[in-house]
């Protein structure tokens, strides 16, 4: 588990609206990546392209490469369905399935798949995801109530156990604590400082912060006006972009100069 | 004039004096508390409302009741918005108002449905006995007999009719939603389908007469072909409130669905579904509701029977529309025993129709997402 993704010359489209340009990225197995930069410059839609879920948005193309572990993944034969399979992601808003319990929400991805196994293996499966994402003690009581009865931060910790359940190579988090208070960000964040031994984790935030205190590198999205396209303005080691990144948007943008 | 908003201003608005800061003069208006009517006046008002309302109706000579309870409103309305204005001020009086109107409305509303069911109860008691579910037509000339057959028969071509439309309209408004992107096909789709809601029954009558004179010849009459009349019918509303119901399915659920490596297909059959399973179900619950009551094409489609006919594919067939239409239509002799028949099965109807709506209700909650 935990595979490197490589973006080279990535150009990423909505219809003929070049939305992404350009990107050249490198991230290296089982670190946690920061995307960060101001609204509307393209970390979320890069981050989308990553699992292919951005081709759902009917026009949405991409053009370059993209490859996890030197495989292409938008190669002729690629199955998007294989993709997400070995690339999870976490949302903005959690989203744990309305209709399902506890239980059924961490291995919804075996369950929706027809994947057979024995009781005793899905048990194992659900507490090993729960206790990944910091949630088994909370709720290993009421593993057969409904998911969306957890408060915000536990339902958002439930889908994060929800895309471990699947043991993917890489994470993907598209600001996860935007909806969340404090107390149940410092949890997720502490989350994903376990997650990294395991996974590739690559995460989207508005918050600096945050970038600073969870991320080993940090990638700094711009966007010159309105629109023109996002482009990566500069990616280094998380320490580096903020003391003393190569770029003056770079420096601009974590001082708080704008954005 | 003097709003109560305006006096309580002068009032409160104490010149700032002494600090030397230019403060500009703030109106705590809105933080005051305003005097408002005590909680019996409505009911006061109204009381003497209705009286006064009386007076007036008796001294227009002769006495009407209609006259009384339109003259008892209009006072009440008057009444209280002018007091509310005096002591309230203009936005609780127009509260006050709009209340009354509201309610009137709802009442005036209420009142064709209340007067429906009491009529058809009332009516229709008479026969609700026992002869009356276990005796068909066959033979009885006069008092007695019953609508077995057609309680049959509406049970047999409605069915018919939801087992033909059901899946067509699912599957129609599982295209439109989740497989069309808005396509031209999607659009013209969308655009027949509401045009269908709007037909005439009886044009979805004569298109399955025709359509069955043009296949067998002319003058068949049977169940089936009623039940593809009533399916014209089903359709349209059964695409409509399954894509309404499957649109509010959030689009997030979708993607969280996708981010776990679940096909399209799958992610429709267990996510989208299930989550709105209630409503679909209940959507489809009030579009066999609607088209049971269906007179007109089934009229023409199917014939009239008077004996039970379980075989929708040969022989004519009664549903309770039909026979209560023909009860009262063309009477024999008795007359009464015939119109009494037609109130019951009105009755009947109304019944079933009720009973649909309480399995509807049921279902949505059984299948409504829990939270805890």
């Amino acid at each position: 588990m935990g595979k490197s993704v490589e973006a080279k010359d990535l150009n990423i489209y909505y219809g003929s609206f070049l939305a992404v340009e350009g990107v050249n990225m490198s991230i290296k197995p089982k670190t946690v990546t920061a995307l960060i930069g101001p609204s509307g410059c393209g970390k979320s839609t890069f981050l989308r392209s990553i699992n292919r879920m951005h081709e759902n948005i009917p026009g949405a193309r991409v053009e370059g490469k993209l490859e996890l572990d030197g495989q292409d993944l938008y190669g002729a034969n690629v199955d998007p369905v294989g993709v997400r399979r070995q690339i999870g992601m976490v949302f903005q808003r959690p989203n744990p399935f309305p209709t399902m319990s506890i239980y059924d929400n961490v291995i919804a991805g075996m369950k929706l798949n027809n994947k057979k196994a024995s009781k005793a293996e899905f048990d194992d499966t659900v507490e090993r995801s729960l206790r990944g994402a910091n949630l088994w003690n909370e709720v290993k009581d009421r593993l057969d109530k409904p998911g969306s009865g957890l408060s915000g931060g536990q339902q958002q910790r439930l889908c994060i156990a929800r895309a471990i359940a699947v043991r993917p190579d890489v994470l993907l988090m598209d600001e996860p604590c935007s909806a969340l208070d404090p107390i149940s960000t410092l949890a997720i964040e502490d989350l994903i400082n376990e997650l990294k031994n395991d996974y590739t984790i690559v995460i989207v935030t508005h918050n600096m912060q945050q970038a600073a205190r969870v991320s080993d590198f940090t990638g700094f999205f711009n966007i010159e006006g309105t629109g023109k396209p996002g482009k990566l303005v500069e990616i280094d080691e998380t320490k580096t972009i903020f003391s003393q990144p190569k770029q003056k948007a770079t420096e601009d943008y974590v001082s708080g100069r704008f954005g | 004039m003097s709003t109560g908003t305006e006096r309580n201003r002068t009032d409160t608005e104490a010149p700032v004096t002494g600090t030397g800061l230019e403060v500009p003069a703030v109106t705590p208006t809105v933080l005051h508390r305003q005097a408002s009517l005590p909680s019996w006046a409505p009911w006061g008002v109204l009381v003497a409302a209705v009286a006064v309302g009386a007076g007036l109706t008796a001294l227009a000579g002769g006495f009407s009741v209609g006259l009384w309870v339109f003259l008892s409103v209009v006072l009440y309305a008057v009444v209280t918005y002018a007091a509310s204005r005096v002591v309230e001020g203009r936005r609780r009086a127009t509260d006050r108002l709009v209340t009354v109107l509201v309610t009137s409305a709802f009442l005036v509303a209420m009142l064709p449905l209340l007067s429906v069911l009491y009529t058809v109860v009332s009516q229709g008691w008479a026969r609700l006995d026992a002869t009356f579910f276990t005796n068909s037509m066959r033979g009885v000339v006069g008092v007695g007999g019953g609508a077995l057959h057609a309680i049959q028969g509406t049970l047999v071509i409605t069915a018919l009719a939801a087992v033909m439309s059901i899946p067509i309209g699912l599957l129609t408004a599982i295209y439109l939603v989740e497989y069309a992107n808005n396509s031209r096909l999607a659009r013209a789709i969308t655009f027949f389908v509401d045009v269908m809601t709007g037909i005439p029954s009886i044009v979805a009558g004569l298109f399955a007469y025709a359509l069955f004179a043009l296949l067998l010849g002319p003058g068949v009459r049977f169940g089936f072909v009623g039940a593809v009349a009533l399916m014209v019918l089903m359709v349209p509303i059964v695409v409509r409130s399954t894509e309404e119901m499957l649109k509010i399915v959030p689009n997030e659920l979708r993607e969280a669905s996708y981010a776990l490596g679940v096909p399209k297909w799958r992610t429709i059959l267990k996510i989208v579904i299930p989550t709105t399973a209630g409503g679909i179900a209940t959507g489809i619950t009030l579009a066999i509701a609607r088209v049971i009551g269906e007179t007109a094409p089934l009229l023409i489609t199917t014939g009239y029977a008077l004996g039970v006919n379980l075989n929708p594919f040969s022989g004519p067939m009664t549903t309770l529309p039909v026979f209560s239409y023909y009860s009262y239509a063309v009477p024999g002799i008795p007359r009464e025993a015939f119109i009494d028949r037609a109130w019951t099965a009105a009755l009947m109807l109304m019944v079933i129709v009720m009973v649909l709506n309480v399995v509807a209700r049921l279902i949505s909650r059984i299948f409504a997402p829990k939270t805890r």
